[in-house]
């Protein structure tokens, strides 16, 4: 592949060992990402999106949970082989994340001032003094007013939204390669998730970073993402350039999300499409293809085989027997 | 100006919920002014979407009006009756007409009863008080049967909770609510716990019940395009107040106040294409808190339009337009 790859994960695959049977959260993902890149994971709850991305910074709890193949291949170095030294090299350094919800995710019990330093002292080789000058630097960045005074509060004198910012700055003072948002602006108002996701993109772009964002909704991807996969059941079903996946989607799954979202601009006087039926239990899910059970266009072959992904097009692949040699 | 057709009348609704300073003497501090002022009204066979971000009073509102909490001030009438003022054993019969489906469908349903035991307990409770006479057997094949509307299966009557998806939770929840045949069916975010799949076919639920049954909905969401295609009319709020009413198409093509311009605007669309046009509003700073009386309007301090005017006199709702109303110096003077 080209050079500007930064990150391929090649056939990743997670599972975790529970009573009630073996659950494939993440069961052969494959995809890469370049350097400036912001690409987007969408899927439903359960889809496997966050798992993907705890795998491939080995933080998936083992056990019960256990990384059962693939690799993660950053920088052509494979993570997933790295020795616990060299891992810390990476995270929060060479990448960093963002979670969901920026309360739990902020030691309540330390000023900022502290986390943020931390950081930087650990990574960057910085003394106290300067770590200092430089978290300041990226809290005004992030468009925290006053930084100097709010340094050193806590978290919870900050708002939702301002804690976001202070996440953003925490992940980004390591000048990263990568950024993982999972799910950044899903706890937040409408108002303030345009403020953060307008920030996450103005700042990747000014510090070059590549951007992984995992999300549910498919407004955000549409105004952030360049590629997508969409996830469906631990397995990525459909991949590929944003506008081209919106335009005319191929998977029937990735078809009736986009139909079943009721949209603004238009007016929604006739009525919602609906994809029927529940997300499976992936637990002992046998060697189908999942979605069949909801799918208009099932076909006998569906219900006995995984359909192979198949290329569509220039960069775009599709997991479905309706493409390529299964037709 | 007793309308007939006004299903719902809410006048001039308060809700102050007062904070202690904690400690030994434990001192009343302040109050949080969660709603502040709130006219609505809501004719049968209408859907009204409330719609506003978090801490903006819009559930408050909704507590309120089921006389879940008691008010502070304002009249809330149900079929032209006040709840505020009425004796528990009637408040209890007017309850019949009004039902709530709440926003979380794993914390709304009890988790220690069985399905058909949570549906047919509003039918047992208005039984045993003597407000409707319904057998067991009665009871139960109306439970069969409200599980059959809403899509789920006769068979699942004695499965728990736990063994259901939030979506099939949320279902359980609708057949509760409809059990007494309410007319008045109050909505609590039912749809923002859900995934997108799940999410369009609840919509749709709520629109057929409402055709068959003549539902009237108060309906909440924070989803601007999921409040949009559920309603009828709309009306935004901010801080505790109402700041705009209108026709749900209106709304979206016309919308008066910054506040729902900034909302509208932030909102985002599923097409990469359109997103890239849009130009946002971006508001700046975070939603105040609710617990200090302010002098002007509301949205001072993060509106892109403030003029000197806004920031010593209250805006308060008026006409701009037909079933248009909006609460903003822009459109009207002060008075």
């Amino acid at each position: 592949m080209t050079d500007d790859v930064i990150l391929q994960v090649k056939d990743l695959k997670t599972y975790f060992k529970l009573d009630e049977g073996l659950l494939k959260a993440v069961d052969g993902v494959s995809f890469e990402l370049r350097k400036g890149e912001t690409l987007g994971i969408v899927g439903e709850s359960g889809s496997g999106k966050s798992v993907t991305n705890l795998a491939l910074m080995r933080l998936v709890p083992v056990p019960p949970g256990r990384i059962a193949g693939g690799e993660v291949l950053f920088n052509g170095k494979d993570i997933l082989k790295m020795s616990d030294a060299e891992i810390r090299e990476v995270r929060g350094n060479k990448i960093s994340m963002i979670f969901q919800d920026p309360m739990t995710s902020l030691n309540p019990f330390l000023r900022v001032s502290t986390q943020l330093i931390e950081t930087l002292v650990l990574h960057q080789g910085l003394d106290k003094k300067a770590a200092k000058e430089k978290a300041i630097e990226m809290l005004k960045l992030a468009g925290i007013p006053a930084p100097e005074k709010r340094i050193d509060q806590y978290p919870h004198q900050f708002s939702g939204g301002m804690r976001q910012r202070v996440m953003i700055a925490m992940a980004l003072s390591c000048n990263p390669e990568i950024l993982i948002a999972d799910e950044p602006t899903t706890a937040l108002d409408v108002t303030i998730q345009a403020q953060i996701l307008e920030l996450i993109n103005e700042l990747s772009e000014r510090l070059g970073t590549a951007v992984i964002l995992i999300t549910h909704s498919l407004g955000v991807v549409a105004g952030m993402c360049d590629n997508i996969c969409v996830m469906y059941a631990g397995r990525i079903v459909e991949k590929g350039n944003a506008d081209e996946i919106f335009a005319d989607p191929k998977h029937p799954y990735t078809q009736g999300l986009i139909k079943s979202v009721p949209r603004l601009d238009r007016e929604n006087k006739q009525r919602l499409y609906s994809i029927p039926g529940q997300p499976p239990n992936v637990i002992n899910l046998p060697d189908c293809c999942p979605f069949f059970p909801r799918c208009e266009r099932a076909m006998d072959i569906c219900k006995s085989k995984y359909p192979p992904v198949s290329a569509v097009g220039k960069g775009r692949s599709v997991a479905c027997w309706l493409y390529g040699e299964g037709k | 100006m007793e309308n007939n057709d006004k299903l719902l009348e809410v006048r001039g609704l308060k809700m102050h919920f007062p904070f202690h300073a904690g400690g030994v003497l434990n001192r009343k501090k302040g109050f949080i002014y969660a709603v502040d002022g709130v006219d609505l009204s809501i004719k049968k066979g209408e859907t009204l979407g409330l719609v506003g971000e978090s801490g903006c009073g819009k559930s408050t509102t909704l507590r309120a009006v089921a006389q879940l909490y008691k008010p502070t001030a304002g009249k809330v009438l149900l079929k032209g009756k006040d709840l505020t003022k009425l004796p528990a054993h009637e408040l209890l019969e007017m309850r019949k007409d009004m039902q709530i489906v709440f926003q979380d469908p794993y914390a709304s349903l009890n988790p220690r009863m069985t399905t058909r035991d949570i549906v047919a307990e509003p039918m047992r409770i208005f039984t045993k008080a003597g407000l409707v006479t319904m057998s067991k057997t009665e009871i139960d094949e109306r439970v069969e049967q409200l599980l059959e509307r809403v899509g789920l299966s006769r068979y699942f009557k004695n499965r728990y909770p736990h063994e259901f998806s939030g979506g099939q939770r949320q279902r359980i929840g609708i057949a509760r609510a409809l059990a007494l045949k309410p007319e008045l069916v109050l909505c609590d975010e039912p749809v923002s716990a859900l995934d997108v799949s799940i999410q369009s076919q609840i919509l749709n639920l709520f629109k057929d019940l409402q055709e068959e049954f003549g539902l009237t909905y108060l309906f909440i969401a924070h989803d601007l395009a999921v409040i949009q295609y559920i309603s009828n009319r709309i009306a935004v709020m901010y801080l505790g107040v109402i700041v705009e009413v209108s026709d749900s198409a209106e709304l979206y093509k016309k919308p008066l106040h910054p506040y729902t311009q900034a909302l509208l605007s932030a909102a985002p669309i599923p097409d990469p294409a359109i997103e890239r046009k849009r130009q946002r509003i971006l508001l700046t700073g975070d939603v105040p808190s609710p617990d200090q009386r302010r002098s002007g309007c509301y949205f001072y301090d993060r509106c892109q339009h403030r003029m000197d005017k806004c920031k010593e006199n209250v805006p308060t709702l008026k006409d701009a337009g037909p079933g248009h109303q909006v609460a903003c110096f822009l459109y009207h003077e002060p008075a």
